[in-house]
């Protein structure tokens, strides 16, 4: 790889990193979202009895909020390509010349680097309300785990952004599919007791996701796969996502 | 020397021909200018030379290099300014033109120079560290053309420089597009759709409609084709006068809108009383006549029949902008 394809990467990571930095009031309203998700579900849930919860609810919900943090904020992340389409900055990035893949390569890592920061600020102040991780691996196999999510959620939404013109598109794909995704995942309720719901949620693949940062997390007594079987399905999952979202924006004129 | 020269270049979407077969070329140094009215191809052939959309037939050369094939040495010799200002408004003037910088591979030496170099080239130096959100029209305008100098380029291509822009504004704005023309030895290929643009700015210039090169040439040219003197005259039965003006051999060109006609003749000061006598013997009244020296305007009326802003055809032509944005280009 050329030298100023690297530059273009570093550069490409660092506007996002600034535009992050400077927009403050988005950064704080998506983490203030998931936190009073965290503490108004985990402190009014506390004692509530669910079918195949094991231990207490905050214990069992930190992991999904988590999840749910980086999910939406990389999406975002991925879809706001559109702003920089309506905006003409695209046409800027792609007159240069710099390889296609070198321009997604440092927009996904911007995106994931900025879900990711939201995702540490929320697992660290589930910290402060006493959710403990159960180890030290455990807690390094969670971080690899929001990488993961982190990316995955990027390359989806590029593809979003490149089969889109406007952000009521994207509105519309975050209420009618990832809600219930979200909700069918066991990020905010266990879904291993009823056959019909652990059926579906093999079918989705922010199943997986969750499950497995909730188990690499906090321990397995609520996941229903091992964290290993449930981190190769997520690396496909990745895998398959950063393809497909750099494909279509490669694909994508301007 | 050419320094852009285009091969039959055609740009298609759907049913429509957008561009159609043009080919021309541009010298080294010199200010070229694309001119038509709104929808004519003008933005389509920029981004075919600029390597964002691909010809559907034909194509062009820039420095020598392909457009289809050599994109990324085609990319590395121009600059492009877009029609719709494309900056990051959330980073500050600095930091966009440090982008673009480090886009094209300058050394961290070559940046800081060349960052000072063009902020003072467009009076930008105060306004470095603030953020683009605030700056004016014209200041965005101004950072842009600096920033397609950054890298040195051999082709500046600058689409609707003006667009929006005040007078006041417009005037400095091609100031400094003379400047980076002579200061920087940039070749400058430019479209516009205002006839006062093209003419102050441009040496040659290429008057498109439907997509067609229908003139091309030097001003000076290009208005002595039509003759040294334009005469405007309106009168009672401008029908009957302009059949009979367009048996004289003296009458280059004739038009005729509504009640008034315009004609192309050298000499005009001693037309007029020929004319007020041709007039007078066929019976028609002139209510009021006047000479002047002719504008591209009258160029592009003389080629086309029409003026370049009538009202109807601005309206299609939005029509079709629009519908090629649909279409996501």
């Amino acid at each position: 790889m050329r030298a100023n394809e690297l530059q273009a990467i570093y550069i490409m990571w660092m506007r996002q990193m600034k535009r992050f930095v400077r927009s403050r009031s988005r950064v704080i309203s998506m983490i203030i979202q998931p936190l009073f998700f965290l503490i108004f579900l985990g402190v009014g849930f506390r004692n509530v009895q669910m079918p195949g919860l094991e231990g207490s609810f905050i214990d069992f919900l930190a992991p999904g909020i988590v999840a749910m943090a980086i999910l939406f904020s990389s999406m975002f992340a991925g879809v706001s390509v559109l702003w920089d389409k309506q905006f003409g900055f695209l046409q800027e990035v792609l007159v240069a010349p710099v390889s296609r893949f070198s321009i997604i390569i440092g927009r996904t890592l911007g995106g994931a680097t900025t879900a990711l920061i939201q995702g540490l600020i929320i697992l660290i102040i589930s910290f402060i309300l006493g959710v403990r991780p159960s180890s030290i691996p455990g807690l390094l196999l969670a971080i690899v785990f929001m990488i993961l999510i982190a990316f995955s959620a990027v390359g989806f939404g590029l593809v979003i952004a490149s089969r889109m013109n406007d952000f009521e598109g994207f509105q519309l794909i975050m209420n009618i599919i990832m809600f219930p995704l979200l909700f069918l995942s066991s990020a905010f309720f266990p879904v291993k007791e009823d056959m019909v719901l652990r059926t579906l949620s093999f079918f989705n693949p922010l199943f997986y996701m969750v499950d497995g940062l909730r188990g690499s997390l906090i321990g397995t007594e609520n996941s229903i796969f091992s964290p290993f079987m449930d981190l190769v399905v997520v690396i496909i999952i990745c895998v398959a996502m950063l393809s497909l979202g750099s494909y279509s924006f490669s694909k994508s004129e301007v | 020397m050419n320094i852009v020269e285009t091969f039959n270049l055609t740009k298609r979407f759907n049913d429509l021909t957008a561009v159609d077969h043009i080919s021309f070329s541009v010298r080294k140094g010199e200010i070229f200018g694309f001119l038509g009215p709104n929808g004519a191809g003008k933005t389509t052939t920029i981004k075919m030379l600029t390597t964002l959309l691909n010809p559907t037939e034909g194509t062009a050369k820039i420095c020598g290099y392909d457009i289809v094939r050599d994109r990324d040495m085609v990319r590395q010799s121009i600059g492009v300014v877009f029609q719709e200002p494309a900056l990051d408004t959330m980073l500050t003037g600095r930091e966009n033109l440090d982008f673009h910088a480090r886009m094209y591979g300058l050394s961290r030496e070559e940046r800081t120079t060349r960052i000072e170099e063009v902020l003072k080239l467009v009076n930008l130096v105060e306004k470095k560290d603030t953020l683009v959100k605030y700056y004016s029209g014209g200041m965005k305008r101004r950072l842009e053309i600096a920033r397609a100098l950054m890298h040195f380029p051999k082709v500046l291509f600058l689409d609707e420089p003006t667009l929006g822009l005040d007078a006041q504004t417009r005037r400095t704005i091609w100031e400094y597009i003379k400047r980076m023309n002579k200061e920087e030895k940039t070749t400058i290929f430019l479209t516009t759709h205002y006839m006062d643009e093209a003419d102050f700015l441009c040496d040659r210039v290429a008057i498109i409609d439907h997509g067609k090169i229908i003139a091309l040439d030097t001003i000076p040219n290009l208005k002595n084709a039509i003759g040294n003197d334009v005469i405007i005259l309106s009168c009672s039965q401008p029908t009957d006068l302009r059949k009979r003006l367009e048996r004289e051999d003296w009458v280059k060109s004739i038009e005729q809108h509504n009640s008034s006609l315009t004609l192309g003749v050298e000499m005009g000061e001693e037309k007029i009383p020929i004319i007020v006598e041709i007039s007078q013997k066929i019976g028609v009244k002139i209510k009021s006549i006047s000479v002047r020296k002719p504008t591209l305007d009258d160029v592009f009326l003389h080629f086309t029949g029409r003026r370049i802003r009538d009202e109807k055809d601005a309206n299609s032509s939005l029509e079709k902008r629009s519908s090629f944005r649909r279409r996501g280009v």
